[in-house]
This record gives C-alpha cells, sequence and structure tokens, in this order.
C-alpha cells in the first residue's frame, strides 16, 4: 500500500531541509561569526581584556594605537584617563549586550503575552492593550526613553526597564495579528472544541505557530536595543561611569576628535559591526521563518 | 428499535441569524450504533445545524427554539462549562478540512491523545500509548513512528484518518462528522467511508453524516435525512428512501447520482438553480420557486406526511400522490 512508499522519504526530507537551511544560512555566516565573536568577549571579558579597563595611567593618556608605554602593549591606545581602550571595548560589549538581551527578553516576553491575550479575548481587553500600544508607539521611542530615564534616574536596571516599557507594543502588535490569524484555525478550533481551556490552547497551539515572528522582531530590536543603549549612555543616561560602556566612550571621544580620533573611532566601529551583524542576521531570519514570506 | 437505543434526539431545533430562521423546526434522531446521513445543498442549513447541536454555531446566530438531547439530557440548556465537559468526549465532531484541521507544529500522536489529556481520562503516557493504538485502528501503518511525526509529513488521506482518531479515541457516544471527504480524492474517499463503517460497529458509536453526496449516502447510511431551505423535507429507511423518494426534492437529488456507471463522484449541482438566499425564501413550501409540480396549494406550509404508514418514512409535499408525474417530465433532462 501507499504505507511503504509515504514512509521512507519522510527522513530524507527533512534532512533536505536541513542541508538547505544551512545552505541558506551561508549568506549571513559571516556575520554570525562577528555576533558571536563579541559574544564570547563579553562572556570571557576577564580573561581577554589585557588590563583592567577602570586603571587609569594619567601619564598614558591619549596614546594612539600600537603604542607602548612604560612596558605595557596599548593596542587601540589609551583614553582621556590612560585607560586601555581594547579592555574597555571588551567590558563595553557586556554591557551593550546584557542590556540588549534583558530588554529584548522582558518586552519580548510582556509584549507577546499582552498581543496574544489581546488576540484570544478581544473585546474590552483587546482595546486596552491595542489601544496602549498604540499610544506607546506613537510618542518616538527615544523621546520616551530620555524622558523615562530622567525621570527614574539612569542606571543598569532602570536602562533596561525603560526600554522594555517602551518596546513591548512592537512584540504585541506582532503577536496580537499572528494570534488573530491562528486562533481562526480550524486546529484551533478543533482544540478549543475538544476541550482544551485557554491556557492550553495558548501555550501548546498558538505560542508554537507564532514564536517564529516574535523571534524576528527580537533580532531585529535587539539592534535597536544596542544602539538605544548607547544613547542614552552618549547622552549620559546609561550606565554610570567609570563602567564602560560604547555610548559614554563615544561621547567621551567626540571632545577628543581632532586630537585622539581612536577613542571615538572604535566604540563607533564596535557598535557600526555588532548592529550590522544583528540586523543582517535578522533580515535572514526573517525571510525564513515569517509565515507572510513563505 | 427502543426508546433507550436513542442517542440524539432533535425536536424542533431553531436557529436564527438576524430575522431569518436558518434552521427551522429540524427535527431528527440517531441511535445508538447508527449513521444517519443529513444531505441537501450547498446552503440549505446542514453546518449550522451541527453547530448548533453542539453548541457552536457562530456569534450572529441565536437559538429560537427547540431541544437537543443526548442521552436525554438537553444540550440547550447547558452552560459553556457543561459542554466543554462533553466535547470531544461524549460528542465528537470531524471537520471537512482535514489537513487544516491538525496542529502544524504538534506530533500525529499528541494530537490523538490530545482529549483524553484535556479531560483528565488518561495520564500523558498511557494517552499517547491508546493514541498508538487508535492510529492502527484507522489503518495508520507502523503507528508508533507515525505518531512521532508532524501532520505535514503525511498524506491528505492520512491526515483524516488521523483526524477520525482524534475524534474516536475517547469512544464518544455521537460523532458528527459534516462532509468529511468532500476534500479527498474518490479512492480515498472510499477508504475513508469503509473505515467510517468499520469502527461505527467496533466503537459503536453513532454518526450523524452531514454530506452533499448521495452517492455518499447510499454507501454508508442507515438513515435519511433530507434538508431543503432550512428544514428537513423527507426522512426515513436509506432503503425505502432510495426505493421510494416522496419529495420533489429528493427525486431530484437522487437523479443526480448517474445510474449505469459505477462511480459515483457526482455532485449536487445538477438539480436546475440553487438553494435561494436565506432572505429570499418562500412563504409556504420552500421548494416551491424549484418545484415541478408546485402550485397554488404549495403557498401553505405543508406539514410531514407519513409516507410508510408507520411513520418511519415522512415527507412534507402536498403533492405526494402527482410525484409519478415528474418522470414524464424528467425526460426532459
Ligand atoms: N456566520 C454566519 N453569518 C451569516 N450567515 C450565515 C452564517 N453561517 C451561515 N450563514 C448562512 O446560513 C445558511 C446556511 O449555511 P450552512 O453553512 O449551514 O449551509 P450548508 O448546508 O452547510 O452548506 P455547505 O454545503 O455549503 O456547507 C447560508 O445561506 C449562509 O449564508
Ligand atoms: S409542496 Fe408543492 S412545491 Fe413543495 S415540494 Fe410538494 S409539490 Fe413541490
Ligand atoms: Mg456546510
Amino acid at each position: 500500500m501507499s504505507a511503504t512508499i509515504d514512509k521512507s522519504p519522510a527522513p530524507a526530507r527533512r534532512f533536505a531541509g536541513l542541508r538547505r537551511e544551512i545552505r541558506g544560512m551561508r549568506a549571513v555566516m559571516p556575520f554570525v561569526l562577528i555576533f558571536a565573536a563579541f559574544v564570547l568577549l563579553a562572556l570571557l571579558a576577564p580573561l581577554v581584556a589585557p588590563l583592567d579597563p577602570n586603571s587609569q595611567n594619567l601619564l598614558g593618556r591619549l596614546k594612539p594605537p600600537g603604542t607602548t608605554a612604560r612596558g605595557i602593549f596599548y593596542l587601540l591606545g589609551t583614553d582621556n584617563l590612560g585607560r586601555d581602550l581594547l579592555s574597555r571595548l571588551i567590558y563595553g560589549a557586556r554591557i551593550s549586550l546584557s542590556v540588549a538581551i534583558l530588554s529584548v527578553v522582558l518586552s519580548g516576553t510582556a509584549g507577546t503575552i499582552l498581543g496574544m491575550a489581546a488576540g484570544l479575548a478581544r473585546g474590552w481587553t483587546e482595546t486596552v492593550i491595542m489601544r496602549l500600544a498604540d499610544i506607546v508607539l506613537s510618542v518616538p521611542a527615544v523621546l520616551l526613553a530620555i524622558i523615562m530615564v530622567a525621570v527614574l534616574g539612569p542606571g543598569f536596571a532602570n536602562v533596561v526597564l525603560v526600554l522594555a516599557l517602551t518596546r513591548w507594543p512592537r512584540y504585541a502588535r506582532v503577536a496580537y495579528g499572528q494570534t488573530l490569524s491562528v486562533a481562526n484555525m480550524p486546529y484551533v478550533r478543533l482544540a478549543r472544541f475538544m476541550g482544551a481551556k485557554t491556557p492550553r490552547i495558548l501555550l501548546i497551539h498558538i505560542l508554537p505557530n507564532i514564536i517564529g515572528a516574535i523571534i524576528v522582531v527580537a533580532t531585529l530590536e535587539f539592534g535597536l536595543m544596542v544602539l538605544f543603549e548607547a544613547g542614552l549612555s552618549f547622552l549620559g543616561l546609561g550606565v554610570q561611569p567609570p563602567t564602560p560602556s560604547w555610548g559614554a566612550m563615544l561621547s567621551t571621544g567626540r571632545a577628543y576628535v581632532a586630537t585622539a580620533w581612536w577613542i571615538a573611532a572604535f566604540p563607533g566601529a564596535c557598535l557600526f559591526l555588532l548592529i550590522l551583524s544583528v540586523n543582517l542576521i535578522g533580515d535572514h531570519l526573517r525571510d525564513r521563518l515569517d509565515p507572510k514570506s513563505r | 428499535m427502543t426508546e433507550s437505543s436513542q442517542i440524539l434526539a432533535v425536536e424542533g431545533l431553531t436557529t436564527r441569524i438576524g430575522v431569518n430562521a436558518v434552521v427551522d423546526g429540524v427535527s431528527l434522531a440517531v441511535n445508538s450504533g447508527e449513521v444517519v446521513a443529513l444531505v441537501g445543498e450547498s446552503g440549505c442549513g446542514k453546518s449550522l445545524t451541527a453547530l448548533s447541536i453542539m453548541g457552536l454555531h457562530p456569534a450572529a446566530a441565536r437559538i429560537g427554539g427547540g431541544s437537543v438531547r443526548l442521552d436525554g439530557d438537553d444540550l440547550l440548556r447547558f452552560s459553556e462549562k457543561q459542554l466543554r465537559g462533553i466535547r470531544g468526549k461524549t460528542l465528537s465532531m470531524i471537520f471537512q478540512e482535514p489537513v487544516a484541521s491538525l496542529d502544524p507544529l504538534m506530533r500525529v500522536g499528541e494530537q490523538v491523545a490530545e482529549s483524553l489529556v484535556v479531560h483528565g481520562v488518561a495520564s500523558k503516557s498511557e494517552a499517547e500509548s491508546r493514541a498508538i493504538d487508535m492510529l492502527e485502528k484507522v489503518g495508520i501503518p507502523d503507528p508508533a513512528a507515525r505518531a512521532r511525526q508532524y501532520p505535514a509529513e503525511l498524506s491528505g488521506g492520512m491526515c483524516q484518518r488521523v483526524m477520525i482518531a482524534c475524534a474516536l479515541i475517547a469512544r464518544p457516544r455521537l460523532l458528527i462528522a459534516d462532509e468529511p471527504t468532500t476534500a479527498l480524492d474518490v479512492t480515498i474517499q472510499a477508504q475513508i467511508l469503509a473505515l467510517m463503517k468499520e469502527l461505527r460497529r467496533e466503537i459503536r458509536t453513532a454518526i450523524l453524516l452531514i454530506t452533499h453526496d448521495m452517492g455518499v449516502v447510499a454507501d454508508i447510511a442507515d438513515r435519511v435525512c433530507v434538508m431543503y431551505a432550512g428544514r428537513i423535507v423527507e426522512s426515513g429507511d436509506v432503503a425505502s428512501i432510495f426505493a421510494q423518494p416522496s419529495h420533489p426534492y429528493t427525486r431530484l437529488l437522487l437523479a443526480t447520482i448517474p445510474k449505469l456507471s459505477g462511480t459515483r463522484k457526482t455532485r449536487l449541482n445538477a438539480i436546475e438553480g440553487s438553494v435561494p438566499d436565506v432572505s429570499d425564501w418562500p412563504v409556504g413550501c420552500r421548494f416551491r420557486t424549484r418545484c415541478p409540480l408546485a402550485d397554488d396549494a404549495c403557498e401553505k406550509m405543508p406539514p410531514d406526511f407519513s409516507v410508510s404508514g408507520d411513520d418511519t418514512h415522512r415527507a412534507a409535499c402536498w403533492h405526494i400522490d402527482r410525484l409519478s408525474e415528474m418522470d414524464a417530465m424528467g425526460e426532459m433532462a
């Protein structure tokens, strides 16, 4: 019967899909590697950083890249307080990545839950959540973040909180739209008919089917969060000195652009590379995962 | 047929959408182990009847009256919570779209086990082993391996078998199947119908089968209810209906089955015209606008006349005695 014919191709088909997936990844592979390198540097910062990022050497201030001063080699030079720029960049990656990860996880979780609730409950729940999302999105995000940090005060935790509070609507909108379409699929109606209660429907039947779209948004948001953190730190509203942050380093470097270009150039380049690679990975994922482009 | 063997008894069920009674005083009964076919053209209210029975009618629809007794309990008086307690367990359903009715990201075995799990009938592991047994019953080879696969790895016919397994695993008293084979090709359709016949005997589930295909009716049904524009116009044993169709509409439906060739693929669109829109259903006999025998008498709603004398075969037409005139007219078509 068709049984034996049906059976064999299935595993083969699955591996073919995997192979195609890997081949598709090839185009963004360099950017995956760059991203992975940043993550590794951040994780292993104490091991790979040549010097303490906060130890000042006032005699070795503003040394250009490749200088050796008092027996210490400064690959990327020193800043205005004589701190090793390379070490500060490596520790700065920790701040950028951890703020981005935490705020994406927080806003992503909150936004997804709210969006799914709105999509499934409809009625006034839907109205309240989605109108609130519209309002938050209608205020320019940077402005909103600046105002909120100014009110709450700067610092790592507040930056994460503010980013989560300003960015959840992005996820809520996607989760809402996806939930609306998935909730009308016959299999969700059937599961409901079979007696499944709302939490089970949301968790077992809807979430797995919309998570792809959420991940795409999260990846694109990740780059934006890196940028926002840098922007807030640039304005002095992010993590406070002496903790190294790329944004704050840029801000310092601005005053020395004419005399010590490296102080601003290297954190700028790091930001550029990290955001570029995350966005390109995000674009790639969108092409692969987003049901609309399938 | 004793009263106790009656599983579903629908009396005078009326469902309105806006001011229109799209289901209008429908009565039908399904006895234990029996397949009752609800047959009629597209748009005559079959699906809405089924949905009303299960309390799944769309928000726009209102149940206007009647009763729906399942083992004696009136489902129309059940709360949503009570209904949830019986759906999937005592009362089950198969939808038309087999592929879309399966969650693409859930393993087939888990889906078959789902109704046991959500009703707390069995533990997860026990439910999954019962799911594998059920997959074997619906004729899926190598069920243990299949249970671990995703729906996309199965063919349409396989998916419909899985759907049947989902619907029957809790051994429901009544299964409502809304056009379960319409989306499948003819060979698979025959296999699925054969499977349903077999399972009905084994699990002793009564089946209310909705279809617009008289060929399917001939294949599987024990009794038939013919529906036109929201009303049951004729009902009776399948043999009696096929031997002595007593409503002009039933006659025309039967004429759509090719007599000589064995294939039964013909759909009901062979009758001229189509069911009018709900807002245009005529007063009196609703078949009046398409009936070759219609006259002034038909402006009054015909009651259910007994055809067989013992009430097992009934038809709602003023001119049962003039049916033979249709044969003469039929030659023209
Ligand atoms: N949600 C709804 N809102 C408005 N009208 C509806 C709705 N559902 C059904 N109807 C109307 O009720 C009538 C009967 O619909 P129903 O789906 O029960 O027909 P059916 O006999 O199942 O036809 P088919 O063979 O096409 O499935 C149709 O004329 C349709 O226009
Ligand atoms: S009552 Fe009149 S219109 Fe209706 S089916 Fe009978 S003959 Fe036709
Ligand atoms: Mg229908």
